[in-house]
C-alpha cells in the first residue's frame, strides 16, 4: 500500500474551516484541537487515515496530533453511531440515581457503554458531570441535554433519533 | 430599586425572565461600565477599584481578582502582546453556575471581559468553554456577534484607542484543564496537561505570554464593581467577603437549583429555604460545599456563613459554592467510590502519585464496598490520602483535590468504613 492511501484527504470545506481557526492562531499546531473537531463534527469521529491527514495539514506529525486526540474525552478515535448517546456518571447525578438509571439506558438501547447498536443509531458513553446537577440525573444526546430523566421518557426520547 | 441593585449577576436575568439580549442588557445599564472605564479611567484605576471591592476568584481558589490583575500590569505594553482567557470550562462535579450565566447572561461576561482586557492591557482574549455546553456555546457566539458589530468588540472601542478581539475556544474534554496551566496549553492546541509553575501566566502563559486567567462568574461581577463602586460592592457581603456569591444545591432537595445570594450566606438557610429542604423521608448528613474537591462538611458546620475564610477555618473549602448534599440514604463508602473514579479517570498521567495512586484508592474503596475489605485497608487509604494528597508531591492540585473528600469521609463518615470491612457487606444496599 502507497503511502497516499494511508490518508483520506480533507474536503475542501474541512480545509477551509481549519485554515479559518489557523488564521488567528499564532502558529498551525494551535489549531490541532479545532481541526480533530471539525473533521470529528463532518466525519463522526477520527480513523487513522483522517489524523493522518490531519497531521499533515497542521505540520505536525501523526504521533504527536494522536497524543492529543487520545487525551480528550469528546474526541471519538474509534467509529461511532449517528447519535452519541453520553450519561453522567459524576457525584450529583450518582446522588440522585445515576448508577441505577445508567443501567436502565444499557437495557433500553440493549448495549453496555463503550458499544454501538447493530443498526448504527446509537453510540453510548459515560460522561462527566454535564454542569445541570439540579436536573439529575442528565443524559447529553448529541448537542441536546436532557434532565431530570425518568426511566418511563427513555422510550420517547430514543425515538426522535431513530 | 431594581433587582440588579442586590443582584448583580442575574439580577437582569429575573427582570427579563430568561435570557437576556442585547437591547435589554443594554435599557439595564449593560455596556455602561465599559464605556465608562474606556473613556474615564485609567487601567490602573480600574485595577485598584476592583482590588478595593476585595472581588475574590469565583472559579474555587478565591485569590484577590485585583490583585491577579495587577501581576500583568507593567509588562511590556506592545498592543495584543497579552492574553486574557476566561475559564469557563466547567467541570468541577455539582457545579453548574457558569453555564447558567453564559447562557442567560452572556453579554455581562463579554463586558467584564472588555473591563478585564483594558485593565491588563490584552487586546486578544478567549473564552475557554467546555465542548458539552452547545446552548451556552450558541448564546455566547451569538452574544459576540452582536458585540462586534456594535463596536463593543473589535478596534477603537468606544472610539478610545482600545481594540479587543474575543474568541471562543471549544474544549475536546477534560476535568484537567480548568487548571489554569493545563487551560493554557489546551488553549494552544496541546494535551492539557499542567505546566510547572513558576513562571505563573501573568508572566509566561498562552503561547508565552502574560496570560491572566479568570473564572466566568468573577468576571461577570466586574461590570457593576465598576458601575456601583467598591463600597456598593462590599456592603452586598454578609460577612467579610465581598459581593454577592452565586449558590447552588443538588442532591435530594426539594428544589436544588441556584441562587444569587449575599456573600456568607448560611449553609443551613441555602438549604432549608432556597431549597426547600430535603425531601421527605431523607436526612441531610454531609455536604461537599463548593464540589467535589472539597472537604465535607457535616451537622456541627450547617449554621456557618458561606464564605471564603469561614469555610476554610471549617476545614474545606468554599471551592465554586456549588454544594452536593449527601443524605442518610447514601452510602459514604460507595459515594467516595464514585468520587474517585472521577478523579482517577480524569488524572493527566503525568505525575505517579496521581496516576498510579487514584486508581488504587478507587479500587480499595470499589474493594470495602463490595464486601472484599481487609484489615488495613483504612490505614492504607489514611497512608494514600497523606502522601497523594500532600501539595507538592505533584506538579498540579488535582491529586490534593481528588483527596480531599476522601480524607474527610475517612474522618467523619469512619464508622461506615469499619461497618463495611466487619461485615463484609455494605449496609446500604438492599437485601
Amino acid at each position: 500500500m502507497s503511502a497516499v492511501e494511508l490518508i483520506s484527504p480533507l474536503t475542501d470545506e474541512e480545509r477551509n474551516e481549519i485554515e479559518a481557526e489557523v488564521a488567528h492562531l499564532p502558529d498551525r499546531e494551535s489549531a490541532a484541537i479545532d481541526a480533530l473537531m471539525i473533521v470529528q463534527k463532518h466525519r463522526g469521529w477520527i480513523s487513522d487515515e483522517s489524523l493522518r491527514a490531519i497531521a499533515k495539514f497542521l505540520d505536525m506529525s501523526p504521533a504527536s496530533l494522536d497524543g492529543i486526540a487520545t487525551f480528550y474525552n469528546l474526541i471519538h478515535r474509534q467509529p461511532v453511531g449517528r447519535n452519541v448517546v453520553m450519561v453522567c456518571d459524576s457525584v450529583s447525578c450518582y446522588v440522585m440515581g445515576a448508577d441505577s438509571f445508567a443501567v436502565k439506558v444499557q437495557d433500553h438501547l440493549g448495549i453496555k457503554f463503550g458499544e454501538t447498536t447493530p443498526d448504527d443509531c446509537f453510540t453510548l458513553l459515560p460522561i462527566v458531570c454535564l454542569g445541570a446537577c439540579d436536573r439529575a440525573p442528565t443524559m447529553l444526546i448529541n448537542e441536546d441535554l436532557f434532565g431530570p430523566v425518568k426511566e418511563d421518557e427513555l422510550t420517547e426520547i430514543f425515538s426522535r433519533y431513530s | 430599586m431594581s433587582l440588579q441593585d442586590t443582584k448583580p449577576l442575574i439580577g437582569r436575568v429575573q427582570e427579563v425572565g430568561g435570557l437576556v439580549s442585547l437591547s435589554e442588557y443594554e435599557t439595564g445599564g449593560g455596556y455602561t461600565a465599559a464605556h465608562k472605564a474606556l473613556k474615564q479611567m485609567t487601567p490602573s484605576e480600574v485595577i485598584d477599584l476592583v482590588r478595593e471591592a476585595n472581588l475574590r476568584g469565583r472559579g474555587g481558589a478565591g485569590f484577590p481578582t485585583g490583585v491577579k490583575w495587577g501581576f500583568a500590569k507593567g509588562e511590556p505594553q506592545t498592543p495584543g502582546y497579552k492574553y486574557l482567557v476566561c475559564n469557563g470550562d466547567e467541570m468541577e462535579p455539582g457545579t453548574f453556575k457558569d453555564r447558567y450565566l453564559i447562557k442567560f447572561n452572556p453579554h455581562s461576561l463579554i463586558e467584564g471581559m472588555i473591563l478585564g482586557a483594558y485593565a491588563i492591557g490584552a487586546e486578544k482574549a478567549y473564552v475557554f468553554l467546555r465542548g458539552e455546553y452547545h446552548e451556552p456555546n450558541r448564546q455566547l457566539a451569538r452574544a459576540i456577534a452582536e458585540a462586534r458589530e456594535k463596536n463593543y468588540l473589535g478596534r477603537s472601542i468606544f472610539g478610545s484607542d482600545f481594540n479587543l478581539d474575543l474568541r471562543i475556544h471549544l474544549s475536546g474534554g477534560r476535568y484537567i484543564c480548568g487548571e489554569e496551566t493545563a487551560l493554557l496549553n489546551a488553549l494552544e492546541g496541546k494535551r492539557g496537561q499542567p505546566r510547572y509553575k513558576p513562571p505563573f501566566p501573568p508572566a509566561s502563559g498562552a503561547w508565552g505570554r502574560p496570560t491572566i486567567v479568570n473564572n466566568v462568574e468573577t468576571l461577570c461581577n466586574v461590570p457593576a464593581i465598576i458601575r456601583n463602586g467598591a463600597q456598593w460592592y462590599h456592603d452586598l457581603g454578609l460577612t467579610d467577603d465581598a459581593g454577592t456569591k452565586i449558590y447552588g444545591i443538588s442532591g435530594r432537595v426539594n428544589k436544588p437549583g441556584l441562587w444569587e445570594l449575599p456573600m456568607g450566606t448560611p449553609i443551613r438557610e441555602l438549604v432549608d429555604v432556597h431549597a426547600g429542604g430535603m425531601r421527605d423521608g431523607y436526612k441531610l448528613r454531609g455536604i461537599l460545599p463548593g464540589g467535589a474537591s472539597t472537604d465535607y462538611l457535616v451537622e456541627e458546620h450547617f449554621d456557618l456563613p458561606m464564605d471564603y475564610k469561614t469555610i476554610q477555618d471549617a476545614g474545606s473549602r468554599m471551592g465554586t459554592g456549588t454544594m452536593i448534599l449527601m443524605d442518610d440514604s447514601i452510602c459514604p463508602v460507595d459515594m467516595a467510590r464514585n468520587l474517585q473514579h472521577f478523579f482517577a479517570q480524569e488524572s493527566c498521567g503525568f505525575c505517579t502519585p496521581c496516576r498510579e495512586g487514584l486508581p488504587w484508592v478507587e479500587e480499595l474503596l470499589a474493594d470495602i464496598e463490595n464486601g472484599n475489605g481487609k484489615d488495613g485497608d483504612l490505614e492504607l487509604l489514611d497512608q494514600n490520602a497523606r502522601y497523594i494528597g500532600a501539595p507538592g508531591n505533584t506538579f498540579c492540585l488535582h491529586a490534593t483535590g481528588a483527596i480531599e473528600p476522601l480524607q474527610s469521609a475517612l474522618k467523619y463518615f469512619r464508622d461506615d468504613f469499619e461497618h463495611h470491612i466487619e461485615h463484609k457487606s455494605c449496609p446500604y444496599r438492599e437485601n
